[in-house]
């Protein structure tokens, strides 16, 4: 199984709030709503949502980093147009949220939320800030491994992500029970973004390639 | 049907988190029709806990056809026509774990409803005409509408993310004045009779409705493996 289960308790937050009955697995027909997904278009989106720098007077502090890759269903088709939305935190491990507590400091030039549509290949491509980690009260001494994350649409309604992309090397990964969740260290791995020398950007910025693929959706399981 | 490659397994899900305000929503995103209109509904609820305590940090997300079965097809879902319905909403919950949304009551679907122009009708002729020449492999392609397809009870299809969910649940929202066709919806049949009371919206007044969703426990909502 890909996807972590519900309740895994090491992380706190999933006793309460996991479901504890088995879903109910209907089949869909083929006119049902889920099979299908909101469509977004260009005018829907501003010039700038792409590049997280860009949207405050000055230059946000950190380390400036490409992210990019290619949004696939899964027989590898790209997934043309959609929506993919990405929040973070700054470069000192704080979201510029009002819940954040941790006190590092804010950065007035860094919101950390971006949107773009995928290309005719399903790429998508951001301009951000590398996030720092930042620590949180799941247990004592705990540190979220720094991380990105991702809304993603699909072409229907049963694919719809959300996840969180990480860096490659990170020493928090094991410490993490949000990341531990999922199973299999091999699923883990494919939350792991890709260092890509191509994708840098000569004294300007590095590249991190990371692909995301939806799974089917029933009609095709 | 095509095989799944292994280094193409699905992306793994991992939680929305406490700090997602900033980001995802919009200023539109619980209006899925405008104010004026003379059709619109509100439907509001609170996202529980095991305890039965709201859950505060919540994001919820629907998707829906409008008022004749007709699920929208074209661009709008985060920036709809002024004036238009964009069939896609999303709502965080505040403090007190209510969420709210204003829509339409939606039709129930009707088959190729979302085909708005004549290239879906010369495609199914298409794929009439193939299967009538040699009954070939056509079954996955899912328009031959075996079994569970045609009429059902109107719905809205319902997302929930939150901090502590690792994956959103998945559930859907029918109305209670549907009653009668609720008998012969496919979905509502899977679900033990006993449970199918969480998937009814409860009438506050003939324009309100509220559907509360409990994530566990006792009146846990049902949710569904889709």
């Amino acid at each position: 199984m890909t996807h972590p289960p519900y309740l895994h308790p090491d992380y706190k937050s999933t006793v309460l709030r996991a479901p504890s009955r088995e879903p109910v697995m209907p089949r869909l027909g083929p006119d049902s709503v889920e099979l299908t997904s909101p469509v977004f278009g260009h005018q829907e989106l501003g010039v700038l949502d792409e590049d997280l720098t860009a949207h405050h007077a000055g230059e946000p502090l950190g380390e400036r980093i490409i992210v990019t890759g290619r949004v696939l269903d899964g027989a590898g088709r790209p997934v043309r147009g959609t929506l993919v939305e990405v929040w973070q935190a700054n470069a000192a491990g704080r979201y510029a949220h009002l819940g954040d507590r941790h006190p590092a400091p804010l950065d007035p030039n860094f919101t950390g939320a971006g949107r773009c549509l995928t290309d005719d290949d399903g790429r998508y491509r951001f301009v951000t800030i590398k996030p720092g980690a930042y620590p949180w009260r799941n247990h004592p001494n705990a540190w979220r491994p720094a991380h990105i994350h991702f809304s993603v649409f699909g072409t229907a309604f049963t694919q719809r992500l959300v996840t969180q992309m990480y860096f490659p090397g990170d020493p928090l990964f094991a410490h993490d029970p949000i990341m531990q969740s999922i199973p299999d260290q091999r699923d883990r791995d494919r939350l792991v973004s890709r260092f890509d020398l191509d994708t840098t950007v000569p004294e300007w910025a590095l590249g991190y390639q990371w692909d995301i693929v939806l799974g089917d959706t029933p009609m095709e399981a | 049907m095509t095989p799944t490659a292994p280094d193409l397994a699905p992306t793994p899900s991992q939680t929305v988190g406490p700090f997602f305000g900033h980001a995802l929503p919009y200023a539109e995103g619980p209006d899925l029709v405008p104010g004026w209109h003379p059709d619109a509904i509100t439907i509001r609820g609170r996202v529980l806990d095991g305890a039965g305590a709201p859950i505060p940090d919540a994001l919820v997300e629907i998707w829906q056809a409008d008022g004749a079965g007709r699920i929208p097809s074209g661009a709008g879902g985060l920036r709809r026509d002024p004036d238009g319905f964009s069939g896609f909403g999303r709502c965080g919950t505040d403090a007190a774990g209510e969420y709210r949304f204003r829509t339409l009551k939606p039709g129930a679907i009707r088959p190729n409803a979302s085909d708005t122009d004549a290239s879906g009708t010369d495609a199914s002729g298409a794929d009439a005409s193939g299967a009538g020449a040699s009954g070939a492999d056509v079954a996955g392609a899912g328009a031959s509408g075996t079994g569970t397809s045609g009429a059902g009870a109107p719905y809205i299809a319902v997302l929930v993310f939150a901090r502590g969910l690792l994956k959103p649940v998945r559930t859907r929202l029918y109305f209670p004045q549907d009653a009668a066709a609720h008998g012969i919806d496919p979905v509502l049949a899977a679900v033990p009779a006993e449970r199918r009371p969480t998937l009814v919206a409860v009438a506050e007044s003939d324009r309100t409705y509220r559907f509360d969703i409990h994530l566990q426990g006792e009146r846990e909502t049902v949710f569904l493996g889709i």
